[in-house]
């Protein structure tokens, strides 16, 4: 045990100390901070290309200027002109393109063309199509010949927004948002995957260094292989959850500069008051806040997310993540362990690469499809298979799932990490001292029999 | 009885007999020479007493028992091929090997800082590996070897990579752990060293032990009962008189002495040759020829493998 410890010990300041890990510690908050902020920042500046269409021919007379012009989207009516006429000299006029409109448009939907040098984008498509929608439709009432049809298409128009609450087997509620569990889900599932495959690499190729150099023949006059491949698999254990740490606690002080620094407007006191009630559990008081706060619909969904970022289970979430990340990481390092100790260098790993590249992958697409649908078969079951439970039983959390699943599937990846530990350690035993020999999978069945 | 045995070794690689039907004991407090040619099997025997691998059949017996799992970790090895953690640093990675060996922090420290000064070379205790020339990774290689003061040691070729000086300084070492009670297996190529280091020595040729004893034994059993005589005077005198007691295997003539190597008959003194060279002439000098390592290995392998062939 107290070898093992020794291992552990170089393993982890070895790697902790290097520059590299230092590096990677600070910047990957910084990308992933990036990876928050720029969106969110592209979003609330608008730097697309103000691009002029011209509205030609019969219908341009017909909708005159019921197409409002956008920030970056101009129409300009041209009823004078013919589509033929303008064909040739739109780009010379800057036009981006030309919109025409047949009459034949209140019966057939798709009597209107968008003629362009370029493939138009979405937006600009949705936006005339819904504003011409909009305009027939007003016609279509008009032709009624209902009185004060304005006002009374003004009192008709509604939004809606389906607020989800769960309900607990105590009846207690809780507003929830679907979005919010998608990303959790999406994030959790995707971080799983990478940092297994990040430090599960690193554990084959520290494997490999110790057999390039040798000095796994001194190791081995020491101490046991079993206990090598263990201090090994754990201490870059370590190194994985101490980098995981930083890296929540780094970009969770970026995001918050930078959120103060960019994007100031974007909690304003009301709804950071209505928070702060939440979070001292004032309640009728956080409720008359929350209508206080409620009066910008910005306001509102702000709320609301700090109301569902509280009904999530945190604790549960973060510590489920860290004992899949770990039984995940135990289970495939055990196995790159026995890859690297049956290679002699790192360029042939690639064909005992499949059997884990491919399982791991398979749990990633899973868990992707699982956060759209958390309640399918497929991944009812493979958040039970260890190989993949991981990443697909932490994509179904955020949605709710039942306390005995969540053991049972605990346990069967802590069991299959066991056993599949110990048949690891079977090969990596024989491997890491057979030099100059190109070992195929006969041979490691052969190992694994012995 | 012997402190390591070895009973009819059969080790297989894929076809190819590494070791075939090897024996080989090796007494208490001895220094042990394992010598042969390349390829003969020496490594693989070495593997195999450290348990790296497993013979294919044959027994192994350390300190009278069967050899165990772990008793490794009372064996000193260094292995042919040097292998230290390039990116770390020198001080530390002795340390760390030295723990593992199971010496306390405190205790490994101490020793290592009384070796690194005894090899001169503490003042790369902060450098990492890699910036380190081969001899003096070579010496740290050897100092966490012994650093536990093992009981048994095994050195696989270690003065390979060695300048002179520090050869010297390796084998004074060496000879000091046998001082202490360690008892030593070391092979090597270097003949010079086993005349200086070896009690006992093994010669395998082509995965068999083809002689073996102490060092003495070998070297009378090899012993062509050969005299250099150095004197002045007429030499025909000695062809003619004695020829049926001696036979003259060399005959030179160096800045007016007479050089010759001469090889007594059985029942033949050196007073009788004497005899003749002081009525032929003045003696200079007169010395037994002990038959160096180096000639009774290319002798005996060249022996086998002529009774191969046959």
């Amino acid at each position: 045990m107290n070898k093992i410890f020794l291992v552990v010990r170089r393993e982890y300041l070895s790697r902790v100390r290097k520059k590299s890990f230092i590096i990677m510690t600070i910047l990957a908050p910084l990308l992933l901070a990036g990876m928050v902020l720029i969106p969110t920042w592209l979003m609330t500046r608008d730097d697309s290309p103000e691009r002029k269409i011209a509205v030609v021919g019969e219908g341009a007379g017909l909708f005159y200027k019921d197409i409002a012009s956008t920030k970056s989207i101009k129409f300009d009516y041209l009823p004078e002109t013919s589509p033929e006429e303008i064909k040739k000299t739109y780009e010379e006029l800057g036009y981006y393109g030309f919109l025409v409109i047949s009459p034949k448009v209140v019966y057939i939907p798709n009597a209107i063309r968008f003629y362009s040098r370029k493939q138009p984008n979405m937006e600009m498509l949705m936006h005339i199509s819904n504003e011409l929608k909009n305009e027939i439709e007003k016609r279509k009432l008009e032709t009624f010949n209902i009185e004060n049809i304005e006002e009374i298409l003004k009192e008709v128009e509604s939004d809606v927004k389906v607020q989800t609450i769960l309900i607990s087997d105590e009846g207690e509620e809780k507003k929830t948002s679907t979005g919010l569990s998608m990303g959790i889900a999406y994030a959790s599932g995707l971080l799983i995957y990478m940092l297994t495959f990040i430090f599960g690499a690193q554990v084959m190729r520290g494997v490999i260094e110790e057999k390039t150099s040798r000095i796994v023949e001194v190791l081995i006059s020491s101490l046991k292989p079993f206990q090598l491949m263990m201090g090994k698999i754990l201490g870059i254990a370590l190194v994985g959850l101490t980098q995981f740490f930083l890296w929540i606690v780094l970009t969770l002080i970026i995001v918050t500069i930078a959120q103060s620094v960019f994007l100031p407007d974007i909690s304003p006191m009301a709804g950071q008051q209505a928070v702060q009630s939440i979070m001292a559990g004032e309640n009728a008081q956080a409720e008359l806040n929350i209508q206080q706060a409620a009066t910008g619909a910005e306001l509102n969904e702000a709320q609301a997310i700090f109301e569902s970022l509280k009904a999530i289970n945190w604790p549960l979430i973060l510590g489920s993540f860290i004992i899949f990340f770990l039984g995940g990481y135990l289970l495939y390092s055990a196995l790159f362990a026995a890859v690297g100790s049956a290679v002699d260098n790192e360029t042939d790993t690639q064909q005992f690469m499949m059997p884990i590249t491919i399982p791991l992958l398979l749990g990633l697409f899973i868990s992707m499809s699982a956060f759209q649908n958390p309640d399918s078969n497929l991944v009812f079951w493979f958040s039970f298979i260890p190989f993949t439970s991981p990443m697909v039983m932490m994509a179904r959390l955020p949605f709710g799932v039942p306390g005995i699943e969540l053991l049972i599937s605990m346990a069967i990846l802590i069991l299959s990490f066991l056993a599949t530990t110990w048949l690891a350690a079977k090969i990596y035993r024989t491997g890491i001292l057979m030099y100059g020999k190109k070992v195929s999978y006969r041979e490691i069945f052969k190992w694994l029999k012995n | 009885m012997a402190f390591f045995e070895a009973q009819e070794i059969v080790k297989d690689f894929s076809g190819t007999r590494a070791l075939d039907k090897l024996s080989m004991s090796v007494p208490k407090g001895s220094i042990y020479g394992l010598l042969g040619p390349n390829g003969a099997g020496k490594t693989t025997l070495i593997r195999i007493i450290n348990q790296i691998t497993a013979p294919d059949s044959g027994v192994l017996k350390y300190r009278g028992k069967n050899l165990k799992p772990e008793d490794i970790y009372s064996i000193g090895y260094l292995p042919e091929e040097r292998g230290l953690y390039k990116k770390m640093k020198v001080g530390e990675q002795a340390l760390y090997l030295a723990q593992l060996k199971g010496l306390k922090k405190k205790d490994a420290r101490e020793r290592l800082v009384k070796w690194f000064k005894k090899f001169d070379i503490l003042p790369w205790w902060d450098k990492k590996v890699e910036e380190l020339s081969k001899g003096m990774q070579q010496k740290i290689q050897f100092i966490v070897t012994v650093v536990h003061e093992p009981k048994f040691l095994i050195f696989d070729e270690p003065f390979s990579g060695f300048d002179p000086i520090n050869t010297r300084l390796l084998k004074e070492e060496i000879l000091k752990l046998q001082k202490k009670g360690a008892t030593i297996i070391f092979s090597t190529h270097d003949m010079g060293s086993v005349e200086e280091l070896c009690d006992h020595i093994s010669l395998i040729n082509k995965s068999r032990t083809i002689l073996d004893g102490p060092v003495n034994e070998i070297r009378d059993k090899y012993d062509s009962n050969t005299y250099e005589i150095t004197f002045k005077g007429e030499v025909n005198l000695l062809t003619a008189s004695l020829s049926h007691h001696y036979k003259i295997i060399e005959n030179q003539a160096i800045n007016g002495h007479r050089k010759l190597s001469v090889e007594l008959m059985k029942n033949t003194e050196t007073n009788d040759v004497l005899k003749v060279l002081l009525q032929a002439g003045s003696v200079v000098s007169f010395n037994k020829l002990m038959p160096s390592m180096n000639d009774i290995f290319i002798k005996a392998v060249e022996q086998a493998n002529s009774n191969k062939q046959k």
